[in-house]
């Protein structure tokens, strides 16, 4: 499964998904949102995506994946829209026969999905709001 | 709606589609390349310079500036990226 959705993201049904009885572990990363950053409360964040290109883009990242690691299984889903502090934005797992290599390419499929996958996400605080990583950082404060 | 001039409809996401103020903007340009675009977009939008970066997508694919464009190509601005 490689998923967008707008809808509460379901874990049990991503770890029933990536499950395989020649599996002797899956792996699950939930990704999720956090109450504060740069130091005030989030009120909550908005997800975009280009779909069909996230999509694919994901698809890209777990193919790479299963060069490098025996993958028995997968699920990955992103959700878009408005999120609020404690939801999950994410979830990736991954089933394999041993479990070093689970780890390994959740936490692959994870940082890949961060670096290269169009989707972005939106900060709103009660003084404004920012995208995240759009602009080089400003100097820093003393 | 019938465009008369030549150019590309480019489909804005995130920062970019807040800079442009729309979903999907028309570039008139005889330009070809994925590079020309981009330098048409920022001199007309310069808050795009701003950003930490700015990709293009060809046909859900990131694509470097000398690739040549073809009409009805789908093209995006893919601003820096930050899912997860």
């Amino acid at each position: 499964m490689i998923k967008i959705t707008e809808k509460p993201i379901d874990i049990q049904k991503v770890v029933e998904t990536a499950s395989s009885l020649n599996a002797g572990a899956v792996n699950l990363f939930v990704g999720t949102v956090r109450s504060r950053a740069n130091n005030k409360n989030v009120l909550w964040l908005e997800y975009e995506a280009y779909e069909t290109m996230a999509i694919a883009e994901m698809k890209k990242v777990i193919e790479q994946a299963s060069h490098r690691w025996p993958l028995l299984g997968w699920a990955v889903i992103h959700r878009i829209g408005t999120l609020k502090p404690g939801e999950t934005s994410v979830a990736v797992a991954v089933s394999t026969p041993h479990r070093k290599d689970s780890f390994e390419a959740c936490q692959f499929i994870m940082d890949q999905i961060k670096a290269h996958v169009p989707i972005w996400k939106k900060e709103v605080f009660e003084d404004g709001e920012e995208w995240v990583s759009a602009r080089p950082e400003m100097v820093a404060k003393n | 709606m019938e465009q008369k001039e030549r150019g590309y409809n480019v489909r804005a996401f995130g920062i970019a589609r807040e800079i442009i103020g729309e979903r999907q903007y028309f570039v008139a340009t005889d330009g070809r390349t994925v590079g020309e675009l981009r330098t048409l977009l920022m001199l007309k939008f310069p808050q795009l310079t701003t950003l930490r970066s700015l990709m293009v997508a060809v046909n859900n694919v990131y694509a470097s500036d000398d690739q040549p464009l073809t009409a009805g190509d789908e093209i995006a601005l893919i601003p820096p990226v930050s899912g997860g």
